[in-house]
């Protein structure tokens, strides 16, 4: 495994610009060297990795040390003293607890409260061990002793009074409609303690220790916390029943401390108090918001239409947004550097190198190319330190072959704190929805797995192959600028996955369209979920996998609309802006086992097509390359003008006989049936398709992830390269295309 | 519920020849089992040197890592493939694969 970790930011720099890498060494602090390199060609086969070296002040040797990442979201009230000295106090919340009881490995978890593990002070509402409710104060520990429910509502409460010398503790179950046995548990016990000192407060977890200025924190909560309250005297056993069985957490402004209403800003970090005391707080690490409360009723799906409703956060123990790793390299860019893919190649102690990736926009204001590849960058971000192979379940019946990782990937394994992909799930079971970049990634880099920018490669290789100018910018850089960004390029080309958009970039590609652009889908399964990018979160983005699609979890009930900007979430075939009707091809079906060939159709001979063939007297396209094979494979799209496929386009060449392992995907089928397979069904296929833009550019679609895999085969002189040339020649061409 | 036919060693060869589909609809039921079989979904592979190795490991439940089978060590995606087609098949059917080198 690699023995030296990294990330960037920003992503996306200009010449003369400055990039930080925050740098950290595992297994101990040692020496690591550096190097920049700007990517040209993947590792897609013994000798195919091409690199260019630049130059820098950072290249070299440098001492590294060991970076901590405290993973796991919480709340923190950074007022202590509001919290020192409490005698008489009261804390109620709903929860929904997640994980109950923590296995493998028993751990307590916090609801609310100021414990400070390093100091052995402070008081907290919990669920022990064994996942029941207690309260920990000082040197004392009462707990219920009855475990609690994964997934169920509860009113729970502790009303301590440390004059008298008792906690009464009470947790009582919410009816809904699931059947349930389940019974209130109330216990008053005695302690003799003093009353806490003055520290911060938390939702969700608990100090553990301040290391180099930065907080640590521990028993971090899975699960939903709703309406936290904090009143400072002692509520009396009937008080807390009386609660319950009004399903209120609230006391009268003169008993409270803090009354947190989770429901209020929901889109950003902030936790608003509505007490007179203004006790407010902040998340840390993008917990869950905009999720169902205790009294969800079904009646809203969208929070922002039924607040009251959504006053819950979903905590997790493995979420992540900012490692806050200290910068160890600073880069300006320099003044010359050519606009590309680039990586901070990091190697220590003999174990595999490590690649820091970024990207070096074009000059702000200077002449550009005419041609720009757009990294997908929102998508690798989703497929970021992706784990779901490495874990146990049925990943062969949908990929055909044996699942395949290396060393490197290896690493996510070993430290969950570097947080998961979009395709992961928490440690509790629910879907991670919020992926960053502020944290070291383990798979977007030009090695291991072929797929997304390590096979994004091919693209550039070919381009570099054939000496065609291009620059490379970013699926942020489109979110953040928009169509001034595309303004000036002749041709846009595609990765060969770009699958998850922000509705500014599906905006931004449109109106390129409209103004005349030329586009070159180079991939599959392109233009798929919608993602948003939180304000309040730079450089993480959001996304839920809501309603329909080939989903690697199901999005809960009720929470199909992101917290960030109030979108609904999902793909955006359900939101009318189906791929097709942008790129004239949409998602059909996915294998991963052996990629196929296209077959040129009649369509292919007509007039209008006839540029795109030049020179090709083949019928058979692409039978073969490095992406298993051939150029039709992976995941494919297929023409379908009731979603929105322009119906003048040209399908001119369709893929064929694909394997077993092609499945028709879910959304392709309303009722399941037999024979979806690629053997079977001929729905099965990637389409090759043309089309003409009535604002007089055009769009050419390959409608496969595989393609790009087949452009370098016979060293660039295939009908895949020829066909892809002929393209981007035309599409060069200021000739307007006109739609027929 | 379809169940192999050890018998069936044909579809073994099938298998042998060509690991990576299409495969034939009987392969496929085979393989349909032995893939889904719950004990036989913990197979994974690690790529110790790009494009030449690979080893067999197992993965784990609760997150933690997998467990490398340092003795199981392939020069092909293919020998793999067929490895693990053999030792799930003895699993699933109760009968070990006869040798098929010659078949």
């Amino acid at each position: 495994m690699p023995r030296v970790l990294g990330y960037a930011d920003p992503l996306s720099v200009a010449p003369g610009e400055a990039i930080r890498f925050m740098v950290g060494t595992l297994d101990g602090p040692r020496r690591y060297r550096a190097e920049v390199v700007r990517l040209v060609c993947g590792d897609t086969g013994p000798g195919a990795l091409k690199t260019v070296r630049l130059p820098t002040s950072i290249e070299g040797e440098h001492e590294g040390v060991p970076q901590p990442i405290d993973a796991g979201s919480y709340a923190i009230v950074e007022h202590p003293e509001a919290f020192g000295s409490l005698a008489r106090f009261t804390l109620q919340a709903f929860i929904q607890p997640t994980r109950v009881p923590v296995r493998p490995a028993p751990s307590r978890q916090v609801i609310m409260g100021t414990w400070a593990e390093d100091r052995r002070a402070g008081f907290a509402l919990i669920l022990d061990e064994a996942g029941a409710l207690a309260l920990v104060v000082g040197t004392a520990l009462v707990s219920t002793g009855a475990p609690l429910t994964a997934r169920r509502w509860y009113h729970v409460a502790a009303s301590v009074d440390l004059v008298a010398g008792t906690v009464t503790l009470r947790q009582t179950p919410l009816a809904d409609h699931a059947p349930s046995l389940e019974q209130p548990v109330a216990l008053t016990a005695p302690v003799r303690v003093a009353p806490p000192p003055a520290a911060d407060f938390f939702l969700g977890a608990a100090r553990r220790s301040v290391e180099e200025g930065r907080l640590r924190t521990t028993w971090h909560f899975n699960g939903k916390i709703d309406r936290p309250t904090l009143a400072r005297r002692a509520l009396a056993p009937e008080e807390l029943q009386a609660a319950a069985t009004a399903r209120s957490t609230s006391v009268p402004f003169e008993d409270a401390i803090a009354l947190w209403d989770l429901a209020a800003d929901i889109a950003g970090d902030r936790l608003t108090d509505r007490s007179p005391n203004h006790l407010h707080g902040r998340t840390v690490n993008a917990p869950k918001r905009a999720v169902t409360g205790h009294n969800w009723d079904g009646g809203e799906m969208d929070w922002r239409r039924a607040p009251h409703q959504y006053g819950a956060i979903h905590f997790h123990d493995d979420d992540l947004y900012d490692a806050r790793w200290r910068p160890s390299l600073t880069l300006t860019v320099p003044t010359d550097a050519r606009s590309g893919v680039y990586a901070l190649r990091l190697e220590a102690g003999g174990g595999p190198e490590f690649w820091v990736v970024f990207y070096v926009r074009p000059p702000r204001r200077a002449p550009r190319a005419r041609v720009a590849f757009l990294a997908s960058t929102a998508t690798y971000l989703a497929y970021s330190n992706y784990r779901a192979r490495m874990r146990p379940g049925p990943a062969e019946l949908f990929i055909g072959a044996l699942p395949t990782v290396d060393t490197t990937d290896l690493v996510l394994m070993h430290h969950p704190e570097l947080g998961g992909s979009t395709y992961d799930t928490h440690s509790d079971g629910s879907g991670v929805c919020h992926v960053s970049r502020l944290r070291p990634i383990v798979n977007t880099r030009p090695t291991g797995r072929l797929w997304n920018l390590c096979l994004d490669l091919c693209l550039l290789d070919w381009l570099e192959a054939h000496e065609q100018p291009y620059d490379v910018i970013t699926d942020d850089d489109l979110h953040r600028e928009g169509l001034p960004l595309l303004d000036g390029y002749t041709v846009i080309l595609t990765g060969c996955h770009p699958e998850y958009l922000s509705r500014e970039m599906m905006d931004a590609l449109a109106a390129y369209l409209g103004r005349g652009g030329r586009l070159m889908y180079m991939g599959g399964n392109g233009f798929y979920w919608r993602v948003s990018y939180p304000s309040a979160h730079p450089g993480m983005i959001e996304m839920r996998r809501a309603e329909d699609g080939t989903r690697a979890w199901v999005e809960s009930v009720g929470e199909y609309y992101h917290s960030s900007t109030g979108e609904y979430g999902g793909l955006w075939r359900r939101q009318g802006r189906a791929p097709n009707a942008l790129v004239g091809v949409g998602f059909v079906a996915q294998g991963f086992d052996r990629s196929s060939y296209y077959r040129r159709t009649p369509a292919s001979r007509d007039a209008r097509a006839r540029f795109i063939f030049e020179g090709i007297e083949d019928d058979v396209l692409g039978d073969f390359g490095v992406a298993w094979g051939g150029a039709a494979g992976l995941e494919l799209d297929g023409f379908n003008p009731s979603l929105g496929s322009p119906p003048w386009a040209l399908v001119v060449a369709s893929s064929e006989d694909h394997s077993n392992a092609f499945q028709l995907v879910n959304e392709e089928m309303n009722v399941s049936f037999a024979g979806a397979d690629g053997q079977f069904s001929p729905a099965v296929r990637a389409d090759m398709v043309f089309f003409e833009h009535p604002g007089g550019g055009a769009v050419f679609s390959t409608g496969s992830i595989a393609y790009v895999g087949s452009l370098g085969h016979e060293r660039y002189n295939n009908n895949i390269s020829r066909l892809t040339l002929n393209v981007l020649r035309r599409f060069l061409d200021p000739a307007p295309f006109v739609t027929p | 519920m379809f169940a192999i036919d050890p018998r069936r060693t044909d579809l073994a060869l099938e298998f042998k020849r060509r690991p990576f589909g299409p495969h034939s609809p009987e392969l496929q039921a085979v393989l349909n089992v032995l893939r889904g079989a719950v004990h036989c979904q913990n197979l994974l592979l690690v790529c110790t040197r790009p494009h030449a190795e690979w080893m067999l490991a197992e993965k784990q439940p609760g997150g933690l890592p997998p467990r490398l089978l340092a003795d199981h060590v392939f020069t092909s995606l293919e020998d793999a493939e067929w490895h693990a087609f053999r030792v799930r098949w003895q699993a699933v059917t109760g009968q070990a694969l006869p040798a098929l080198d010659r078949a």
